[in-house]
């Protein structure tokens, strides 16, 4: 379980976030959605411990992130940000390995090697292992960047935008191994998302932020209804059923 | 994902990669090669007495002196620069942009103007080798945390006051020797310019030891590093305590260029060089072969330009000059051609 407990970011006068209190379940898909500036990736890096928040804590399996050591963290929770640029040059493999640093220290095993390998299948990357990161697409580096968080193995993933660069096969690619590895592994996944119709079909609850609060909880079904939607996204909806998934409709 | 284990088995993409690796080995064996080519000829040219005799072997023991000298120099020029880089995530800046070199300058132009020329001979010895390596180490140490591990944390915002250190004591530096006269100034000089023929046999151990020291603590951390370069957040990630890791780098580099500096004075193009052709001749980003090559890499380049110096054109002090003149060429060369930072 992630607890948020007043949780609070603040730079200079402007409080961009917060406070916030809040509580996701263990286990299953939950999609971070709101406008431009609303504090998703804040709240995000908050809970991933990448930045610390003003006031406030947040807790992962009952472990304050703040405090915990980061050895043992790495172990629990992973996070991975949207933009990633490295000094040094690396192969997919090479960068996909790095997500056992916090259970080998750096001296890969043969058990190390297998979780590498299984997490270039799960995100197709085979075919460029040997690549290296800067010879890459956009998307095949972001899909490389997520399976060094899948080789990482934690309980908790949390991920900024992850359809990021994606096209739209590798994007519904993304969130059925997402969906997967939440299902068949029992990971927590949370994910921030732009396309409210990806959230609403693969993922269990849905956050929705507005000017650095918490606007809404809920399922897909109790977020995705035009009072919600166009209340927070100034823009007005249509929602219609599409094989019992609720589908948004705003393009005109 | 373990379902997909059946789907796509992974068994034949890593002897694949490992086929694709370029092979490293040869490369440091060609470096030890041509290291310990150069350090023979550097202990053995131009003898007079024939080998074997007592006056050859005592020529080859003065001459070890210089030998070992720049081995300490290559290996904390290299060494630091490399971790540096690493520290800053950038690759091309020098621990001398941190106001080290500036600071041993005003130290020793401080001497000479409030105590007088004679003073820098005078009190030469362990003690203020000692006393100006701690000095430079504090100051370091003392910046680093205060700006970095302080509430703004900012790296930049540490290498920029670093950078205003340095022009500061840059300044202050002109200034005293402004006020200087002639043959003070000309004493001084002598001292600012970093000359490998001017290292003192009764500290070597002492640099050496300290030097083993710190090499074995990067050593020890070389997987760390690694992970450290792919910056704040992913190393975070992987259970670093980034700022302490951080920091700890920079001791350790302020450490290697006190001790090279207070050696053989500030050489600063060096490291640059011999980090950046590493990065691009080793064929590897990890540490454990980056750090090896880098050293080796200055022990064959120092030990090589000075047996030529000394040698073929009989200007043995130049060496650092003619390394600062390349080192800058090479350093322009490389900025216009990287076309960024």
């Amino acid at each position: 379980m992630i607890t948020v407990s007043g949780v609070t970011k603040v730079y200079g006068d402007t409080r961009v976030l917060g406070p916030i209190d809040l509580e996701l379940p263990a286990g299953g898909i939950t999609a971070l959605v709101g406008p431009n500036g609303a504090g998703k990736s804040t709240l995000l890096t908050i809970m991933g411990r990448l930045i610390a928040p003003t006031a406030g804590r947040v807790t992962i399996a009952g472990r304050d992130v703040a405090t915990t050591p980061g050895r043992e963290l790495a172990k629990l929770l992973s996070i991975l940000r949207q933009e990633n640029h490295f000094i040094t040059r690396l192969t997919v493999r090479d960068l996909v390995g790095f997500g056992r640093f916090p259970h080998s220290r750096g001296r890969l095993t043969a058990a190390d090697h297998e979780q590498i390998d299984r997490a270039i299948a799960f995100l197709k990357l085979e075919e460029i292992t040997d690549r290296y990161l800067d010879q890459l697409s956009g998307g095949q580096r972001q899909r490389a960047y997520v399976a060094m968080v899948l080789a990482q193995d934690t309980e908790y993933i949390l991920l900024d935008e992850p359809l990021n660069n994606l096209d739209i096969r590798h994007a519904v690619s993304m969130m059925t191994q997402l969906r997967m590895a939440a299902d068949e592994l029992g990971k927590t996944i949370v994910i921030v998302v732009h396309d409210l119709n990806f959230a609403a079909a693969y993922a269990d609850r849905i956050v929705v932020l507005n000017q650095g609060q918490v606007a809404h909880v809920g399922t897909p079904t109790e977020i995705m209804c035009p009072e919600v939607l166009t209340g927070v996204f100034e823009t007005p909806f249509r929602i219609t059923n599409h094989d019992g998934y609720p589908l948004a409709v705003y393009y005109r | 994902m373990h379902e997909t284990v059946t789907k796509a088995p992974p068994a034949p993409v890593r002897p694949m990669a490992a086929a694709r690796r370029p092979r490293l080995w040869p490369r440091f064996v060609i470096l030890t090669v041509l290291a310990v080519a150069a350090a023979v000829l550097v202990l053995t040219w131009d003898i007079g007495p024939a080998p074997g005799t007592r006056g050859f072997w005592l020529i080859v023991n003065m001459r070890v002196v210089s030998v070992a000298t720049i081995v300490i120099v290559a290996a904390c020029q290299a060494v630091a620069t490399v971790l540096f880089h690493t520290a800053t995530s950038n690759r091309i800046l020098t621990p001398s942009i941190m106001g080290f070199d500036a600071l041993y300058v005003v130290m020793q132009t401080g001497l000479v103007f409030f105590f007088g020329a004679d003073t820098l001979s005078r009190t030469d010895g362990l003690p203020k080798v000692v006393l100006q390596s701690l000095l430079m180490v504090g100051f370091a140490t003392a910046l680093y945390t205060w700006l970095f591990a302080g509430r703004r944390g900012d790296l930049h915002v540490m290498l920029l006051i670093g950078v205003v250190f340095g022009i500061g004591f840059g300044a202050l530096s002109t200034f005293m020797q402004r006020l200087l006269t002639p043959s003070e100034f000309d004493i001084l000089s002598a001292r600012l310019f970093g000359n490998l023929s001017n290292s003192h046999k009764e500290y070597l151990p002492w640099a050496g030891l300290v030097v083993i020291v710190v090499l074995a603590l990067v050593w020890q951390r070389r997987h760390r590093l690694d992970v450290l370069a792919l910056g704040r957040e992913t190393a975070t990630n992987l259970g670093l305590h980034f700022k302490r890791e951080i920091i700890v780098l920079l001791i350790l580099t302020a450490v290697l260029i006190s001790i090279s500096t207070t050696l053989v004075g500030p050489m600063t193009f060096f490291g640059f060089i011999i980090a950046t052709l590493s990065y691009q001749l080793v064929g590897s980003s990890r540490h454990w072969h980056v750090l090896p090559f880098a050293f080796l890499l200055g022990v064959v380049t120092l030990l090589g330009g000075y047996f030529v110096l000394r040698h073929v054109f009989y200007a043995a002090g130049l060496l650092s000059v003619i390394i600062e003149f390349a080192g800058g060429l090479f350093f322009l060369i490389y900025l216009l051609r990287k076309g960024s930072l």
